[in-house]
């Protein structure tokens, strides 16, 4: 009762790595409340998944496993996670901000009556006083995000209603393996038990899935463009100094919005967070919406017409000037210089 | 077959475009200095709604929006765009409403329209990004749920066929009606006004609107009650005050934080032949690139 409860997410096989870092939050989290780590999964021919949740410091995993239960579909999953979440009372609900977290969370949430607090970018505990009502809460998941399009950091809580969910987005969470041979125990879902076929109304008639062809995530060089780029056609230059030097395109939200660049590509809040060696930032102002996703890079380059510009402030090195002079200026003398 | 389609829209600050003025002295956002838009992907949704309603003749869309008296905006933008109706939901018993508390009492406005087929929303607002209000709306109502949706291919015999965008791929999914769907800003872009619709609805307005109008406005409503939009207080819906507006939300803001950056000691260069260079060798010789 009362534990940390992480949703996993099945991905080609695997736990997806949202998931373990979801984890590996929760287990801190579990130990600053001195409360057990439990993992949910469901899905279908889950064997032996067991063994890739331990090591991160899960003391109980609750498999699902049935054919009914993969594909993904909202109604199954909800009705499991409602009856588990239900007579195991757990105080706190994690979920990737993924297609599937971002679908199930709210469903789950609105049936239990509890709150959730999406994409968030730091997860802490504390505690709260209610002056108004005179009553101090011990404990809390302060459930920290940027919002209003990230010109402001929100810290929320759910004081009254169990359990805290929140879903955080893949790369913000850091993976780390807590003990290789942790030892918890598997808990089998009697899946019949909560399915009924009212739950089964919606069909996947047809599912085309890719591998992911940009992997922004684990590039350590990373040239970056923002709606200061002006065009689709200027972000061109961008990929040129990516290929010279070796790395990957990455874009802000407005870029993306404003159809420079794909999602898949979008740094930030609502993107993907990344730690690479190198970040050059090309027409980026810098809103916390993107910095949320970017700051913990290494080493900061911001190239920038503004001199002004917030994004200057988190960077060591700041080039003001036209972008579109200066990327290929640095194309020439990268060529020049290196072997 | 016509279909009863609802979307659910709601009226945003636009924080794509914010300026310097958006934040008060005090740290808190300056709501007056924002311009107030329709949500995008709500007229994602919209486009949805006119296809389907292209598609199956004797298709109607009614709006629904929760938010102050000048959300009226939202639902004249969508009469002109082609929507037949629509209703705002505004009372100060609504206000304070997280995510879950709105849709509550979307579900109840829904419930008192009683009659529909699909509703349709977009995936997130701007101003929260918490996409969560389809879902919750869809659970109130005990109804299945489609999201990241880009294009309902038909709705036929009872049952709707939609492609979804997902992280790494698209899937098709069947569901029966009626069901609730959200649409991503990948699905089509939402035709402009027409201008027909535009003179046709240009008059509509709410009855709190009417009584505030100038003096030489005439109102034209009682011959023609097209130009009535509904505007339903908390006492037109059935409702329980505790599910309602503070009390209704379990999320509550503890604090909010104006954005700080921590200046770190940067080293500015110029755009010059010679800044980039040595940039550039003191990039290769410490290994970060090459």
């Amino acid at each position: 009762m009362n534990n940390v409860f992480v949703i996993c997410e099945m991905d080609e096989g695997k736990v997806a790595d949202v998931s373990l870092e979801l984890l590996t939050k929760g287990r801190t989290l579990a130990n600053t409340l001195n409360c057990k780590l439990e993992a949910i999964v469901l899905g279908h021919k889950l064997k032996g998944v067991e063994t890739q949740i331990f090591p991160f410091g899960a003391d109980v995993v609750h498999i699902g496993d049935d054919p009914r239960l993969d594909p993904y579909t909202t109604l199954p999953h909800a009705a499991i996670v409602n009856g588990v979440f239900g007579e195991l009372k757990p105080q706190i609900g994690l979920l990737g901000a993924t297609t599937m977290g971002r679908d199930l969370g709210p469903r789950v949430s609105s049936a239990l009556v509890s709150g959730l607090t999406a994409d968030c970018t730091a997860l802490e505990i504390g505690d709260h006083e209610d002056k108004k009502a005179g009553k101090v809460y011990k404990n809390l998941l302060y459930q920290i995000r940027p919002a209003f399009g990230g010109n402001i950091v929100a810290t929320i809580i759910n004081p009254d209603c169990r359990p805290q969910m929140a879903t955080v987005r893949e790369g913000v969470m850091k993976k780390e393996i807590y003990d290789p041979n942790y030892k918890g125990v598997v808990r089998l879902i009697d899946v019949n038990a909560y399915l009924k076929d009212e739950h089964l109304v919606v069909k996947v008639i047809e599912r085309h899935m890719e591998k992911s062809r940009v992997n922004i995530k684990n590039s350590s060089i990373i040239v970056s463009g923002g709606y200061g780029m002006g065009s689709k056609e200027n972000f061109q230059v961008l990929y040129d100094l990516a290929e010279v030097i070796g790395a990957e395109v990455g874009a802000s939200r407005a870029a993306v919005d404003a159809g420079y660049a794909d999602h898949d590509r979008q740094v930030g809040q609502t993107g993907i967070t990344v730690r690479p060696k190198l970040y050059i930032a090309c027409g980026i102002s810098g809103q916390i919406q993107h910095t949320a996703g970017m700051e913990e890079s290494s080493m900061v380059i911001a190239i920038n017409n503004d001199p002004g510009a917030p994004i200057n402030k988190i960077a060591d090195y700041v080039i003001t000037g036209d972008v579109m002079e200066i990327i290929p200026k640095m194309i020439k003398y990268y060529k020049k210089n290196s072997k | 077959m016509g279909l009863k389609i609802i979307v659910l829209a709601k009226q945003v600050p636009d924080t794509r475009n914010v300026g310097k003025d958006a934040m008060k002295a005090d740290g808190t956002v300056n709501r007056a200095a924002l311009p107030a838009i329709f949500n995008p992907e709500d007229l994602n949704a919209l486009e949805q709604a006119l296809r389907l309603k292209e598609k199956y003749k004797g298709t109607t869309i009614t709006l629904l929006t929760m938010g102050p008296g000048r959300a009226a905006d939202i639902i004249r933008e969508g009469l002109f765009r082609g929507a037949d109706d629509g209703y705002l939901l505004t009372d100060r018993a609504f206000a304070g409403s997280d995510t879950l508390a709105t849709s509550y009492a979307l579900a109840c406005a829904i419930r008192k329209i009683k009659s529909f087929d699909l509703i349709i929303a977009g995936r997130q607002a701007i101003d929260g990004d918490t996409a969560q209000v389809g879902p919750q709306v869809a659970e109130k109502l005990n109804l299945p749920q489609v999201t990241y949706a880009e294009e309902v291919l038909k709705a036929e015999k009872g049952k709707i066929q939609i492609k979804r965008r997902l992280e790494r791929g698209v899937e098709t999914v069947e569901s029966p009606l009626p069901c609730v769907i959200t649409v991503n800003s990948s699905a089509a872009p939402c035709r402009p006004r027409a201008a027909k619709l535009l003179m046709k609805y240009k008059h509509a307005r709410t009855m709190s609107e009417r009584q505030t109008q100038a003096e030489d406005y005439i109102d034209m409503s009682a011959d023609r009650p097209y130009l009535n939009i509904q505007e339903w207080s908390v006492n037109d819906v059935e409702t329980d005050s505790k599910w309602l507006g503070l009390s209704g939300s379990p999320t509550k803001v503890k604090t909010i934080e104006n954005v700080v950056f921590q200046a770190k000691e940067s080293k500015v260069l110029t755009s010059s032949d010679k800044d980039i260079e040595e940039l550039i060798k003191e990039l290769i010789v410490n290994h970060t690139i090459g």
